[in-house]
């Protein structure tokens, strides 16, 4: 039986605090009542990424726009890797946007409870909301980087020469679940890291080579029609590959609309997720005694 | 509404030890065990029995029960490792009790450390207003208080720089003043302040006894026990995770003072008394001596009393110096002094080799006043580490018996008690 540790009445506003066992409830009450702890943490990630680099923000566009950079010659020029006849420059960024929020919510959100340990040993708030605030926090690497997408379509729409048409259809509405999408399978992700980073700091150590082996069973540098069909769902057992299928699909239309792949992807997603909330919630209890 | 702030209750908390220098257990670890643990069953000589009868294991607080009630400022004291911020850590939910409970009535602020979360590349103004929301405030207060903030905090003019070029006293001035302007019903305090320099921890008293004035509940933590008296009315002394004693706080800090401590004028460490990091500083023993060489704890204020601390150096330290610091059991200094303070010795001693050492001073004959006076003891280079500190490592009691005005039955303010040459000249 699970036995929340917490206990606010509202009404008398009295809190009660005793030994938990079990498993406890998540209290997202809470995390709503910290929100603008949530928000300043965001706004104080974003604000110290950059600073004291000499390019500032454009670190948010150079990353992902040389990986495909890099992709293009080597994948797409060399290797001639089909991309659903799309550029291979577009097909491979479009892969890669949702890949960059991904990996750095692994790692900034596999960190993040070490990093800001003075906090935890010192202060009350909700854990989650650390993070949370991680993952949020990629938002804006993520937007700037879209732009650049905006702009390569753009280009290669009106350079006829290229031979490119860009299809805008109403799955680009769509774009907005896959974005969330991506949020809750790197949330899912960096809550089981960041938990677990509190008692084993391998995780330090897990977490780059984790991206780089997360990164050949995910789409980006080659299509997934390259995967036989049979194998299909179990590949999609990677909520990336859901993903990434889907923001291909909303951004430059290839394809059809990942249906199953998406479902399994998605399921996938909800259940790291939610099994990611519960256990760092479980293990919330000691952070301040084990970190 | 009930009048109870804070109800503690068999409050206990259990580490386990090894925990702190470990610091932190690898995967492999983890797993080793878990593929262990079904053999480990099988032998007897088992881990398990180990941790059943309480190996490994410290409690840091046990059966702590009392209440405060609304508006009281509570005092908490006790030595290093008596479980006084275990148990704000508890009361502020940073981390849970393993046994018994605590009910709070009403919103809690802690203030365990300040400048919580300060990120050194942000500047004074966004600090305040990410600090503020770390402790609880929100937005719009933290805007409401800004200007108050800042001028509580004179850095008015470096509040748009990053607060990685302030001076560390701006730094604790910015950091207390947006913790001073945290207005919740029940504040719980840590020897927060313990930092600055004088003039600053004036105004942070000062501020202190606003908030108690104002008829909050505060619960106070401080090795400082002229704070303590100043603030607060009512104080709990914990020793050895246990509350042993609830008083009004001059009764309670006098206890404090008094207890734990020999009656014979000297003090020995144990070994489970001399922290890790002491290493390779062992502090053997501390002693009080009158003018004929007996350890004594009274001594009389018109003779020399010799001060001797020894200690074991295994290995050789540079720039280590040995020191005490006497205090008043109010809380007032008297004089910190180090035996290289001389500049001879100094040079001297520039590196201390390993061995068996005594250092030994001598108050002056005619110094001190009547009354009761702790000795704490450092052993530390300065700016690179402190090896070992005991704030509180000796009481002793000077008898004014034959001291300059002691024809008049009254006490006499001050902790100098010297015989002038006064002249009485008549002119005219």
């Amino acid at each position: 039986m699970s036995q929340n540790s917490i206990v606010r009445q509202t009404a008398e506003e009295v809190l009660v605090l005793r030994p938990s066992r079990g498993w406890a409830s998540l209290n997202l009450g809470d995390l709503w009542r910290y929100r603008e702890l949530i928000y300043f943490l965001i706004w104080r990630d974003i604000k110290v990424r950059y600073k004291q680099t000499v390019l500032g923000a454009s670190w948010a566009i150079i990353q992902p726009f040389f990986t495909m950079v890099v992709f293009t010659i080597f994948f797409g020029g060399l290797a001639k890797m089909p991309s659903d006849n799309v550029p291979y420059p577009i097909f491979s960024y479009t892969g890669l946007l949702p890949w960059g929020l991904f990996t750095k919510a692994l790692s900034d959100a596999g960190r993040s409870m070490i990093t800001n340990r003075s906090m935890i040993t010192k202060v009350y708030f909700p854990r989650l909301a650390i993070p949370l605030a991680s993952v949020l926090s990629g938002l804006v690497d993520f937007l700037l980087a879209f732009l650049v997408l905006i702009g390569m379509i753009v280009f290669y729409h009106y350079n006829l020469a290229l031979d490119y048409q860009a299809k805008l259809s109403p799955a680009l509405l769509t774009l907005p679940l896959f974005l969330l999408l991506a949020l809750v399978t790197s949330l899912g992700v960096g809550l089981w890291l960041s938990a677990l980073n509190v008692q084993y700091r391998d995780i330090n150590y897990i977490i780059p080579f984790l991206t780089q082996f997360w990164l050949f069973i995910t789409p980006i540098a080659y299509p997934s029609s390259m995967i036989p069909e049979r194998w299909r769902l179990l590949y999609a057992l990677n909520p990336m590959a859901g993903v990434v299928e889907g923001f291909r699909w909303a951004l430059v239309g290839v394809a059809n609309a990942p249906g199953a792949m998406l479902a399994v992807s998605t399921t996938i997603a909800l259940v790291i997720l939610v099994s990611g909330l519960f256990y760092f919630r479980r293990m919330e209890r000691t952070f301040a005694d084990e970190i | 509404m009930s009048e109870i702030a804070i109800r503690v209750e068999n409050l206990g908390k259990r580490y386990k030890i090894g925990l702190a220098p470990e610091r932190y257990r690898t995967l492999r670890d983890s797993l080793a065990r878990s593929f262990s643990a079904p053999f480990r069953r099988l032998s007897p000589a088992s881990h398990r029995a180990a941790e059943a009868n309480g190996a490994g294991r410290i409690w840091a607080l046990r059966e702590v029960s009392f209440e405060v009630k609304k508006g009281q400022v509570l005092g908490v004291i006790g030595r290093n490792g008596a479980g006084k911020s275990t148990l704000l850590k508890i009361l502020s939910r940073v981390t849970e009790p393993t046994e018994g409970y605590a009910e709070i009535h009403g919103r809690v602020g802690s203030l365990l450390e300040v400048g919580t979360g300060f990120h050194p590349e942000l500047t004074g103004r966004e600090n305040i207003y990410l600090n503020g929301a770390i402790l609880g405030m929100k937005r719009s207060e933290i805007e409401a208080r800004f200007d108050e903030i800042v001028t509580f905090s004179e850095v008015e003019k470096f509040i748009d720089t990053p607060v990685k070029r302030y001076s560390s006293g701006m730094y604790l001035r910015l950091a207390f003043a947006v913790a001073a302007h945290l207005e919740p019903e029940i504040l719980v305090v840590d020897e927060v302040l313990a930092v600055g320099d004088a003039e600053f921890q004036r105004k942070c008293l000062g501020k202190m006894s606003d908030v108690a004035q104002q008829g909050r509940t505060v619960l106070f933590v401080s090795h400082n026990m002229s704070a303590i008296l100043r603030l607060t009315e009512e104080t709990i002394v914990l020793n050895n995770g246990r509350l042993v004693l609830r008083a009004p706080t001059p009764e309670a800090v006098d206890y404090y003072l008094s207890a734990g401590y020999s009656q014979t004028g000297e003090r020995v460490w144990t070994a489970d008394e001399i922290p890790a990091e002491a290493e390779p500083f062992c502090p053997l023993g501390l002693r009080v001596l009158d003018a004929r060489g007996r350890v004594v704890d009274i001594v009389r204020s018109t003779e020399p009393t010799t001060v001797e601390i020894e200690y074991l150096l295994k290995a050789p330290i540079t720039g280590l110096r040995v020191g005490v610091y006497l205090t008043t059991t109010r809380g007032e200094h008297v004089f910190t002094s180090f035996d290289t303070d001389d500049v001879a010795l100094y040079e001297r001693f520039a590196t201390r080799p390993a061995g068996h050492y005594i250092s030994r001073f001598t108050i002056p004959a005619d110094y001190l006043n009547e009354g009761r006076y702790v000795i704490g003891v450092n052993a530390s280079v300065y700016r690179v580490k402190r090896y070992f500190m005991d704030e509180q490592a000796l009481i002793f009691t000077v008898d004014p018996a034959g001291a300059p005005g002691m024809q008049w039955q009254e006490p006499r303010l001050g902790v100098a008690r010297p015989r002038l040459d006064w002249q009485i000249e008549a002119v005219g």
